[in-house]
């Protein structure tokens, strides 16, 4: 059961929302391992239940029912500081909408997360300017994000991901709101950074362009895997997936 | 790799230092600071109803120390002109309050005030969702908002209340000089003024303090998952 070199453990989760007097089932028992340093793709049409299945990878929710480990802690046993420290140190966030946070600069988004986590101020701004550096970005640290594109404000939240060296990186749609180039922009930095770094990538998406890259994807329909898909099979396939979309 | 790998036996309680999260209060004040700055028409609107109000509450309370100097000089003209004033002046008194009447209406521009704020800072929470979810995804604890909410209501409490402290004291001095004359300002304790400026300020601060309470807790609990769910 302790096998190390699972990062996440998703055990029969499911979720229930509330909505009005109607139950609606966003997840009906979901089982997913996913390695550490893999590049996972959750792939499925919306409302399937992707967003809901990557917030609670993310202790950003709770399941109804069933555990989500990661690195093999239960994060429903978590009190809130140790979740606090779960989300400041081992998850890095990319969001579809950036959230970059409007009235901060660019450096001082990437280095909130450092300076949350503890780091003083001087190596929080010196490691900030790095890694604005490492996506492209370092010579526009002063700008705040109605100053920057959108690939760019992309590329800061890709940065203030990878703040505290989280082991883990979710990703929601994050080409979602992106045109064509710089959507492969992000995604190829994606990749770049999962493989020198050897963090985990796990993106809920619906953008083909995710599977060139993707070393597994999970395909889930109405709240269940459809199918898991390895690296090889999809670079056959690859063709047939374009068309169906 | 760095993978703070946690042993299953410290499931559920691994509380070491490394573990905390923190915001020092330097890097707090910052932040507030700057978004006080980015909303400053905003800020300017909420600290505008504060300065009326406490403004108000300086001029009556100036006015009083006013009345006081002049009933200690204990000139028999100048409290028959206070008497004319509206002032109950009897034989034996030898300090004059704010009447029944005025402090009625000081409560109830405070509290209109104070519901002002509530309603503004509620607005103001409802535009910062994302940048409140944001935050705690990225590791900010509940109380890191609420203090962040609190310090810039504080700013703002303090800004309001002195700026409508000294422009009450300022209008109940003229205003004095204007019914009663030079004797209004060379008889006046300047001591009594001050601690009555000071009185309105506090008074402001704690007015934006009571306002901001149930808007900042209110996004202090707020769940990260439902701050992303608004759509822009």
């Amino acid at each position: 059961m302790v096998d190390f070199r699972n990062i996440v453990r998703v055990s029969k989760v499911t979720k229930t929302f509330q909505l009005g007097k109607v139950e609606v089932k966003a997840l009906q028992g979901v089982d997913l391992e996913i390695a550490a340093g893999e590049y996972l793709s959750i792939m499925g049409p919306s409302g399937s239940g992707k967003t809901t299945l990557f917030n609670m990878i993310g202790g950003l929710d709770k399941p109804t029912s069933g555990k989500v480990f990661i690195d093999e802690v239960d994060i429903a046993q978590l009190d809130a500081y140790e979740l606090a420290w779960l989300r400041c140190r081992k998850i890095g966030y990319i969001f579809q909408t950036f959230n970059i946070i409007q009235v901060m600069t660019a450096l001082e988004n990437v280095t909130l997360p450092m300076i949350f986590g503890g780091m003083n101020n001087d190596a929080a701004v010196e490691k900030g300017m790095e890694l604005l550096e490492l996506v492209g970005l370092g010579d526009r640290f002063r700008h705040k994000p109605f100053e920057l594109s959108g690939g760019q404000q992309q590329r800061v939240a890709v940065a203030r991901a990878l703040a505290n060296d989280p082991a883990i990186i979710l990703a929601d749609e994050p080409t979602g709101n992106l045109d064509l180039t710089t959507g492969e922009e992000i995604i190829s930095l994606l990749k770049q950074l999962s493989q020198e770094r050897n963090v985990t990538v796990i993106s809920a998406t619906h953008d083909i362009k995710m599977l060139n890259v993707s070393d597994r994807v999970v395909w889930i329909r109405d709240g269940r895997i459809d199918r898991i898909e390895d690296r090889e099979e999809l670079s056959i396939s690859v063709g047939q997936i374009g068309a169906r979309e | 790799m760095k993978n703070r790998h946690v042993k299953p036996g410290a499931v559920g309680r691994p509380a070491s230092v490394e573990r905390l999260i923190v915001l020092p209060l330097k890097k707090s004040v910052e932040i507030s600071l700057k978004s006080l700055k980015v909303r400053f028409f905003r800020s300017l609107i909420l600290t505008m109803s504060l300065v009326l109000a406490v403004s108000f509450l300086g001029f009556v309370s100036v006015s009083t120390d006013v009345a006081n100097g002049l009933l200690s000089t204990r000139d028999p003209e100048l409290i028959q002109a206070l008497t004319r004033a509206g002032y109950d002046v009897g034989p034996g008194v030898s300090s004059l309050g704010s009447n029944p009447k005025q402090r009625w209406i000081i409560i109830l521009s405070l509290l209109v005030c104070v519901v002002g704020i509530v309603n503004a800072q509620l607005m103001a929470v409802t535009e910062r969702f994302r940048e409140i979810g944001t935050m705690k995804c990225l590791g900010a604890l509940d109380r890191f908002i609420l203090r962040l909410f609190l310090l810039e209501a504080g700013m703002e409490g303090l800004a309001g209340g002195f700026v409508g402290a000294i422009a009450g004291a300022l209008f109940s001095l003229v205003n004095s000089m204007l019914s009663f004359g030079t004797v209004a300002v060379t008889s006046l304790s300047w001591m009594a003024v001050f601690l009555s400026i000071v009185f309105a300020t506090g008074a402001g601060f704690l007015l934006s303090l009571i306002g901001v309470i149930y808007p900042a807790i209110l996004a202090a609990r707020m769940q990260p998952v439902e701050a992303m769910r608004v759509e822009q």
